[in-house]
Order: structure tokens, then C-alpha cells, then sequence
């Protein structure tokens, strides 16, 4: 699992690629934690999925758990670019409630 | 009619490899990659519930247990680990026992929404065993790409 980040202007990007699963979530916590906590006072942060292959719910509990630290921090959170799979998981858990698709 | 048993330790490194196993087990089938997708999804949460709640801080064995009948898959995943008391609680969509854990409490909910045929049976201190089927081109046509 990879995770690479960029910022431009008040928008922090973050992309994530491989495979969001039980056994990398944990690594990809601390990492995302961290580049969030670097960036803490931009207005948002789009998380682009293009590269995610497989993400079952312990994704989800990712995604929420990065939600509500940059809610914390005042930021807003996006989401971009899930594939099927992913766009599926999502939907089927209503995660688009409350980090809208972009 | 094919079968195939496989058996491995609660590991979080043995799902990659569970869903694959299982995922080229069926291949013959000729699923969909979106049945492909749901099959590999719905497997994941089976075996990440026995990782992470059937043997919390210990390793023990997983059982999955697959069976081709017609162009349907079955999928049995079986632990003997902890046990669910209260099963209904446990299928509630969001519901987790673990809430400190950024954990969705969704498993469940997609094994349901994401296999043709779903049933758990559990036991505390005796294990669980999830039983899931597929049957393939049920909606043919509307994702046959």
C-alpha cells in the first residue's frame, strides 16, 4: 500500500494506492495522520482512491477515522476517483453522506 | 462439483492471500469482475471478523471451506475462537464492539449485500461459522463487462 501526498493552494491531495485491508490500514493511519497533522490549517483534503485495488469496510473505518481528525482541524474531506469496488463499499455504507465524492 | 478446504492462522498478512485462494477457486466459473470484486470483498470481512474478534491478541486457525455447485460458489469460514453472544446486535448495520478501534461495523452488512445467500451461527466461547454463497450471472447483463 502506497501513499503519496501533495498540497496546492488550501487543498491538501492525498493518493492512496494498493490494497486498503485490515493489514496495511494500520501503517496507512499513522502515515496519513502524520501528513495531516503537517498540513493542519488548509481548508480541505481530497483523498483520491484511482489507485486503491481492493478496500473492504476496514477501509471505511479509515476513512471515517481521517474524517473526523481533519474535522478536528477544521478541514473538509473529499473523496475522488474510487474504482467499482471501492465506489460499491462506499455507497453501501453511506460514506458519501458524510465525505462527499468529488 | 468442486471442493476445496483451506486452512490458515489468524494472521492479517492470510487475508490477501484467503480472498485470492478463493477468488481463483471460482475462477472457473467465469465470474464477472464485479462478482470477482464482491466474492474477494465479502471473504475479507469474513476472515478480518476472526482476526480481529474470534481471537483478539492470539493467533489461531481459520477454515474456509468452498464448494461449486452449478454456477453457484459456497463459501464456509469457520473459527473457534470467541463466539458471538448476541447475533442480531451484531448484524445491526454500524454496530461494533470494538467502537475505539475506527472500526465501520459494516462487515456484516456487506457480506449480506454483496453475496446471493448469507447465515451466521455462533456460540460464545465455542466460535462462529459463516456460511455465504454467490450465484453467478444472477443479474446477467446489468455488470457482465
Amino acid at each position: 500500500m502506497k501513499l503519496q501526498s501533495c498540497s496546492r493552494g488550501q487543498d491538501l491531495y492525498i493518493y492512496l494506492s494498493g490494497e486498503l485491508d485490515e493489514c496495511s490500514a494500520r501503517e496507512m493511519r499513522v502515515r496519513a495522520d502524520r501528513i495531516i497533522d503537517e498540513h493542519a490549517g488548509l481548508s480541505r483534503a481530497v483523498f483520491n482512491l484511482a489507485g486503491v485495488k481492493f478496500m473492504d469496510s476496514t477501509g471505511i473505518g479509515f476513512l471515517i477515522g481521517r474524517y473526523k481528525k481533519l474535522k478536528s482541524y477544521g478541514m473538509t474531506m473529499l473523496l475522488e476517483n474510487p474504482d467499482r469496488n471501492a465506489d460499491k463499499v462506499l455507497s453501501v455504507s453511506g460514506v458519501y453522506s458524510l465525505i462527499p465524492k468529488i | 462439483m468442486n471442493k476445496m478446504q483451506l486452512k490458515i492462522l489468524s494472521r492479517s498478512e492470510n487475508e490477501t492471500f484467503a480472498r485470492n485462494a478463493v477468488a481463483a477457486f471460482v475462477l472457473p466459473l467465469n465470474p464477472t469482475l464485479s462478482e470477482l470484486s464482491d466474492i474477494k470483498t465479502a471473504v475479507s470481512e469474513a476472515v478480518t471478523n476472526c482476526i480481529v474478534h474470534a481471537y483478539p491478541g492470539r493467533e489461531d486457525w481459520i477454515t474456509l471451506e468452498c464448494e461449486t455447485e452449478g454456477n453457484t460458489l459456497h463459501i464456509t469460514v469457520s473459527d473457534s475462537g470467541k463466539g458471538i453472544a448476541d447475533i442480531t446486535q451484531a448484524l445491526t448495520p454500524f454496530y461494533t464492539s470494538l467502537p475505539g478501534e475506527e472500526r465501520s461495523g459494516m462487515g456484516f452488512t456487506i457480506m449480506q449485500t454483496f453475496m446471493t445467500g448469507f447465515s451466521v451461527e455462533s456460540a460464545p466461547g465455542v466460535g462462529t461459522t459463516v456460511k455465504m454463497s454467490k450465484t453467478l450471472g444472477a443479474r446477467a447483463g446489468s455488470d457482465a463487462q
